[in-house]
């Protein structure tokens, strides 16, 4: 092993019935540092990270832990961490009704007996050592996703870990909880520890990391020290291709729809039960259009009370100039308006069914209880969305859950299409996909509204906002409280009118 | 090369889902083969009435067989739908069977005559009971109850309500036509009551064919928040679900009642909710809900109908027959758990290629 190593994979390899997921990919993770494993989807890096913590058993290859002068084997979580591996996925798999205290002692309980005012007190103290403000007796789930996520880190921690993988962590945090994050992820570093990063924000990946691996189509490509890569270059190394994606889009925004006619959607009053303040909304023929605000701010409610996917309270609604009644997905889709929810996993795929019977779900709704999609249409119409979004499935019939986080994206959007929205609703399309996808999806939105659709696009990067909506609306505490267009479009503008209310509040 | 493709098709077999029903069947078949293979003997008889009938172990399972598979069909449903099982089905069944004899005795439990057409009874008896499934549906669709705690009502109260309707009485159906739905139609040899199951069958395979009501309910049970998101209603699907049992009960109640021409409350249909619930389970359906596969579940209706059988044959004491079921069900039910098939699947497959090495 070199020095200073806590980790080396060598000449990994693992195959997926169909798919060769890996290809003698080497991988080393040093002592002190924080390094970024990037890779688009279906890149490997969830797969290299499951064989590291025996979810998976690889084919070939060795792994060499500090310590052992033998490659090590792993065959399961618990042996992964026994060896110090630890890892925290993007889902918490904590219980959120036991204690902090209790969630962080869970595993190692010690005999039957629990000495619990003994158990508080040490967990406080690690808590306090990692510089986590909350008290051991607080019930989990009543923390923050933040919090919760920083229990989770030390529990992992605690287990004696030299070797720490944060899976996603950031992606449902907001920018001052990450800045926590990162905090105690600094701290991890200086004590020793070795952490594996993944994640798809770049602004991220440069803010905390050493080094960064990067891995294409299961083969590496490359391992680079953070000052000798800049973000082009990694982009274009993570997609395989010398491409200016962002000049690309530009370009394409440059002829701005124009607005004629009467709005395709026009919604006056709305409210849900959801406790948003009435909001007056219109969207044209061919316009992309955005709601923005900080997480929690309510610009998720709004679209929800647009689709009716929230139990409306109030408000008119008028599509093409006629009044209609829109309570209910159901009536939403009748009407035309197709919403691709922000979280995918919950709210987006049908998990166990084949990407075929996902792809076809809303359009056999519409269709009806008495007029089921033939088997035959049904693959077809797959297999024409599988080419047009460039999913990458082993099959039709393959469960959706077994596909990437990008391709699940994909298939959802595909569902929406097909049913040929003439207003498309996208909440967060972009969230927890790679950056490929990511261009992919701005792009399709740019192109569909060319051809007329009507899009509202949410996305919690400001800047993939600019880059599509020719509209912003501003949510701050569930209300709208602004409106940005033409040359008001620039980053600060967005910023000072999210942040508008505190500047009130100082005078 | 045809070594390949026939461990391709191996693989195929392997991974679907009917596997488990279908080895369990010929399983008991080998036994029963080796051990006496005249139980696959069928004879030509004639019955009482001097009509043809085939008599036999395969044709007495089809027969006896019938009402736990058309259960099993509505079982299906709502385990797929509601993620948990109706155990009320026995009682519910002494309920539609005793609406089913009310109508056809009306006031006087001995009359000679039926007091209202065969029909009239049997439509009436199927609103009934899908009026208790709409019971049993509701509650756990609107009221969000656990299926099993809500069906625990209607399981307890179902066959003193079956009394009830009959003011307690056994009412008696002397016109022999109405044995046919339990016994034979007179010049055919082969027992009516798999004549109907097969015509559920068919039934069934058409609604799934020519409806979306398998994707529906599927989508329901796997993930209920995006069903809704895409303009399913979850509850009103579930509820479909416990009517459309409730369908099935009230098939199966005109067959038990046919069978003997009387009901006997506290045991006509007992303990067949557990079989039911079994037959789902060896079709390799997951309780938890979701993905479902009809035919499995039919065949594993049948794979219990040929175990008892199978039991009784081998001269069981029908006391002792309950544990030595058990025996072979623990069996069954731990080779079809998915964590078991995947462990087969891996030991296969390395066998499969330790096997290519050496050659």
């Amino acid at each position: 092993m070199r020095d200073g190593a806590v980790l080396e994979m060598h000449g990994i390899y693992k195959t997926f019935p169909g798919v060769k997921a890996l290809q003698n990919v080497d991988f080393t993770l040093r002592r002190s540092e924080i390094h970024a494993l990037m890779g688009e989807n279906g890149a490997g890096k969830s797969t290299l990270i499951k064989v590291l913590t025996g979810v998976h058993i690889k084919d070939g290859g060795d792994i060499f832990i500090s310590g052992h002068d033998k490659p090590v084997q792993i065959h399961s979580p618990q042996e992964a961490q026994k060896l110090g591996i630890s890892t925290v996925y993007q889902e918490i798999s904590l219980c959120p009704n036991l204690s902090v205290a209790e969630n962080i002692f869970l595993e190692r309980s010690q005999g039957l007996f629990v000495n619990w005012k003994n158990v508080n007190r040490q967990a406080q103290e690690l808590l306090d050592s990692l510089g986590i403000a909350v008290d051991a007796t607080q019930q989990l789930g009543s923390c923050s996703i933040a919090v919760q996520q920083m229990v989770a880190i030390a529990r992992a921690v605690d287990m004696d870990c030299s070797v720490l993988i944060l899976d996603e962590p950031t992606s449902s945090l907001d920018e001052s909880e990450v800045e926590k994050l990162f905090v105690l992820m600094r701290k991890l570093k200086k004590d020793g520890v070795g952490i594996i990063f993944v994640t798809h924000f770049l602004d991220q990946v440069y803010e905390v990391c050493d080094r960064i691996t990067v891995l294409r189509d299961g083969q590496l490509v490359g391992e680079y020290e953070i000052e000798s890569l800049p973000r082009v270059q990694l982009v274009s190394k993570m997609l395989g291709k010398e491409l200016d994606d962002m000049a690309d889009i530009k370009g394409e925004t440059s002829d701005k729809p124009v607005r004629r006619g009467s709005p395709v959607y026009e919604g006056r009053g709305l409210c849900s039960s959801e406790g948003i303040s009435p909001f007056d909304f219109k969207i044209y023929s061919g316009e992309v259009n955005g709601f923005t605000g900080l997480l929690g701010s309510g610009r998720s409610e709004c679209v929800r009370t647009i689709f009716g996917a929230d139990k409306v309270t109030g408000g008119d609604v008028m599509m093409d100039g006629q009044p209609v009644k829109i309570t209910s997905p159901r009536e939403a889709m009748k009407n035309g308006i197709a919403y691709l929810p922000e979280d995918r996993k919950r709210d987006g795929i049908v998990g166990d069914l084949s990407v075929k019977d996902n792809i076809i779900l809303a359009m056999q709704v519409k269709q009806g209880f008495f007029k089921p999609i033939s088997k035959a249409k049904a693959v077809e119409y797959a297999n024409e969305y599988i080419r047009l979004l460039d999913i990458k499935t082993a099959s039709v019939n393959t469960p959706i859950k077994s596909l990437s986080g990008g391709n699940q994206q994909k298939c959802i959007l595909a569902r929406w299409l097909l049913t040929h929205p003439k207003y498309l609703i996208l909440d967060e399309p972009t969230r927890g996909i790679d950056v490929g996808t990511k261009v992919d999806i701005q792009k399709l939105v740019l192109k569909l509204a060319s051809e007329g659709m009507s899009i509202t696009f949410i996305s919690s990067e400001t800047d993939e906002m600019l880059r599509t909506c020719s509209r912003l609306l501003v949510m701050r505490d569930r209300k709208l409280v602004g409106e940005l267009k033409g040359d008001q479009l620039t980053q600060t503008a967005v910023m000072n009118t999210i942040a508008g209310g505190e500047k009130n509040a100082k005078k | 090369m045809p070594k390949n493709k026939l461990s391709d098709l191996w693989g195929t077999i392997s991974r679907n889902q009917i596997l488990i029903p279908v080895a369990a069947l010929l399983l008991l078949a080998f036994f029963n083969l080796l051990a006496d293979p005249t139980f696959f003997r069928i004879y030509l008889n004639q019955n009482a009435n001097g009509d043809p009938v085939l008599s036999g172990n395969l044709i007495s399972i089809i027969d006896s067989g019938s009402e736990l598979a058309i259960l099993a069909l509505g079982m299906t449903l709502v385990t797929a739908a509601s993620g948990g099982q109706d155990i009320s089905v026995g009682a519910a069944i002494a309920i539609s069977g005793s609406v089913l004899l009310r109508v056809l005795c009306g006031a006087d439990s001995r009359s000679e005559e039926m007091q209202a057409p065969i029909i009239v009874a049997f439509l009436i008896a199927c609103v009934v009971s899908m009026l208790f499934g709409a019971f049993n549906g509701a509650l756990v669709a609107y009221f969000k109850i656990q299926p099993m705690v809500a069906t625990l009502i209607l399981f307890t109260a179902g066959r003193s309500i079956a009394a009830w309707i009959n003011n307690n009485e056994l009412p008696i159906v002397k016109d022999p036509s109405f044995g046919v739905f339990g016994n034979y139609i007179p010049g055919i040899p082969i027992p009516t009551p798999f004549l109907i199951a097969i015509l559920c069958f068919v039934v069934t395979w058409a609604v799934m064919k020519f409806t979306t009501l398998g994707l529906y309910v599927q989508s329901v049970g796997i993930n209920e928040k995006t069903s809704r998101l895409n303009g399913l209603n979850p509850e009103l699907i579930k509820l479909m679900t416990y009517v459309l049992l409730g369908l099935c009960v009230a098939v199966a109640a005109l067959i038990k009642v046919s069978r003997i021409s009387t009901i006997n409350y506290s045991v006509v249909a007992k303990d067949i909710e557990m079989d039911a619930i079994l037959a789902v389970a060896l079709g390799g359906n997951a309780l938890s809900g979701g993905k479902f596969n009809m035919a499995a579940s039919v065949l594993g209706a049948y794979v219990i109908q040929f175990l008892t059988t199978t039991l009784y044959k081998f001269e069981v004491n029908a006391t002792a027959l309950p544990a030595y079921k058990a025996v072979v069900v623990i069996i069954l039910v731990v080779m079809s758990a998915p964590t078991v098939r995947e462990k087969l699947t891996a030991l296969t497959k390395k066998l499969r290629s330790s096997a290519a090495q050496n050659t």
